[in-house]
């Protein structure tokens, strides 16, 4: 199950984002880390710095595009410069699928830069469904789609956020980039058991994971990727680990970044939980 | 504002349906907050914004759904300040904090994002201040100067470049049929004020307050960051400054006003011949070895890979 169509049948590890504030220690000091998670437009740019990183990068390192800006749910049509870019910087890393998220962000060509949540109707799942296919024909490679965490339900909403993802990922056969901290996050803004979620969306298609830090407020979980992974977030990706067995899995840490050591040693302490929930006495 | 954006659909059946919902939320998050960083309390239709944001949003046991689509609205515009706080600062220091943000506001207000990069976030900023220089009054001029001078600075920073062409290229062609270019990560800036120094000075008190508040253990917020020694803004002095990267570090370099003229003239496409005829019969400066002085000129250019084909 780990090896499959939608993360290019590779067999990752636990991975880690490529960050400005650690470029200059990862190219002096050459760490050993399974592979790299870049942020595709940070990278679609025509020259300087960015580009100078980027080739050096897979000169020693796998690395996986993950974007935040393809907006699949938007019911407008693409961004026609955006694709191009992205499939220049795609040819160009090489990446063995690219993920991006399952929402939208602009509408007429103006930009939230925020990672806003779907209508849950069939007729989304559909219009998603048709752009996630019409963006993997043109990019030519394969697609995970990321759940989001989320603040806010639509009144129009007809079915629940996993029915919604199954929907879509079944009529695009496109892959899922589970997020089991996005999960948790929304579970707690939502009231509903991320056990539930978990459990019921197609494991067949998970070509990838998430986990990664949030912070607490009086009356709703944020998304912050500014922390290390918490206690319930380990618990939900064990459970995760034991249904779709070993999947690439990326530990984000997007703000308040420490030093490289420091998310290095959460990636391992990563790797070794993984281990031991999938080693056949934890079965 | 069409009627479309005004209303939530109450069925989302069709992508026309989608639309309609997209575009109520993204007035939501356009609407500027209140001066106490909270959603408005009126919707643009008149209606309370509790009544508009229960058509859309589902309330649960913690939240309304004003407060749930609140989160979103501040959210909004906490990324697109801060993005524009960091991509500013030489701006936020000539207008101070307090008209910074009204600056902003107003600026995303008429000018929304139209990338899918907040790295172009203000690439309509000069625009907008050319139209609207009141919401930099009475330094309305040095703040147009500091905006140009640091978008330049983030086209520098990634915009493309060329195959930077060789002096012999140069010397094989006739000046009166030699056309260059220059790299398109360039700026050529005239400025009425010294803004260089100006943002030097700025960048070194802010590294400098950040490095005593990170041994105090204070905050480094933007509130911490007002409290900071303004910077006497600079006098008006004319400036010829070039914005450019070497070795994909970002430099910025004062040149002589004829420098600059023949520069100009060479971005605009002129010959050599012309650009350099036009710069010294326009300059005031006598007992000038035009020659060496232009051969050197050149010298340092082709060694900063300024110059390009057209």
């Amino acid at each position: 199950m780990p090896e499959n169509p939608f993360n290019g049948f590779t067999d990752y590890g636990i991975g880690i984002g490529l960050r400005v504030p650690h470029y200059q220690h990862i190219l002096a000091q050459k760490p050993v880390v399974d592979w790299f998670e870049i942020i595709s437009e940070n990278f679609m740019v025509d020259g300087g710095r960015p580009l100078e990183v980027l080739d050096a990068i897979p000169e020693q390192y796998r690395v996986v595009q993950h974007g935040v800006a393809m907006y699949l749910g938007s019911a407008d049509k693409f961004d026609s410069e955006h694709l191009r870019r992205l499939k220049r910087l795609v040819k160009r890393t090489k990446t063995p699928w690219l993920s991006d998220h399952l929402c939208w962000g602009s509408v007429d060509g103006r930009y939230t830069h925020d990672l806003l949540p779907m209508p849950y109707t069939c007729a989304v799942a559909r219009h998603t469904a048709e752009k996630i296919c019409a963006a993997r024909d043109y990019l030519e490679v394969p697609i995970c789609v990321e759940n989001v965490s989320s603040y806010a339900e639509y009144n129009a909403s007809e079915m629940t956020e996993w029915e919604f993802l199954s929907e879509v990922v079944e009529l695009a056969d496109c892959g899922i980039l589970l997020d089991v901290n996005n999960i948790y996050v929304s579970s707690k803004n939502h009231n509903f058991d991320p056990y539930d979620y978990l459990d019921n969306v197609p494991h067949h298609r998970v070509g990838q994971i998430h986990i990664a830090g949030h912070s607490k407020f009086e009356k709703y979980i944020l998304d912050t990727h500014d922390h290390p992974v918490l206690d319930p977030v380990w618990k939900l990706y064990g459970h995760a680990l034991k249904l779709v067995g070993n999947t690439a899995t990326l530990l984000e840490w997007d703000d308040r970044i420490p030093s490289f050591d420091e998310v290095h040693n959460e990636a391992l302490k990563a790797n070794k939980f993984r281990d031991q929930q999938l080693a056949p006495s934890a079965a | 504002m069409t009627n479309n954006s005004l209303r939530a659909p109450r069925n989302i059946n069709s992508p026309a349906e989608l639309w309609r919902l997209q575009q109520m939320m993204a007035t939501v998050l356009f609407r500027p907050l209140t001066a106490r960083w909270r959603m408005q309390k009126r919707w643009v239709d008149g209606r309370s914004m509790d009544e508009a944001a229960a058509e859309l949003i589902k309330p649960n046991d913690r939240l309304s759904s004003f407060e749930r689509l609140e989160i979103y609205n501040r959210q909004y515009w906490f990324r697109v300040l801060d993005c524009l706080w960091d991509d500013y600062p030489g701006l936020l220091a000539i207008v101070g904090r307090r008209k910074f943000m009204k600056l902003i506001t107003a600026y995303l207000v008429r000018y929304p994002s139209n990338s899918y990069t907040l790295r172009d976030l203000g690439n309509r900023l000069e625009k907008f201040l050319r139209e609207e220089p009141q919401w930099a009054a009475p330094t309305e001029v040095l703040a147009l100067d500091m905006v140009r001078f640091e978008w330049a600075q983030i086209v520098a920073f990634d915009g493309p470049s060329k195959s930077p062409i060789t002096p012999d290229e140069i010397l094989d062609t006739p000046a009166e049929r030699l056309c260059l270019g220059l790299q398109p990560y360039l700026s050529l800036l005239e400025l009425n004020y010294p803004v260089d120094d100006f943002l030097i000075a700025v960048k070194k008190r802010d590294s400098d307050a950040l490095r005593a508040e990170a041994s105090n253990a204070v905050d480094s917020t933007p509130a911490a960051m007002a409290r900071r020694k303004p910077i006497r803004p600079p006098k008006r002095a004319k400036i010829s400054l070039v914005v450019h990267r070497h070795n994909n570090i970002l430099y910025y370099k004062r040149i002589e006003q004829e420098a600059f003229a023949i520069l100009s003239a060479i971005a605009q496409g002129a010959t050599l011949e012309d650009a350099c005829t036009k710069a010294i019969a326009g300059s005031n400066r006598p007992n000038i070895d035009w020659a060496a002085q232009i051969k050197e000129w050149f010298d340092d250019w082709a060694a900063l890979d300024w110059l390009c084909h057209p």
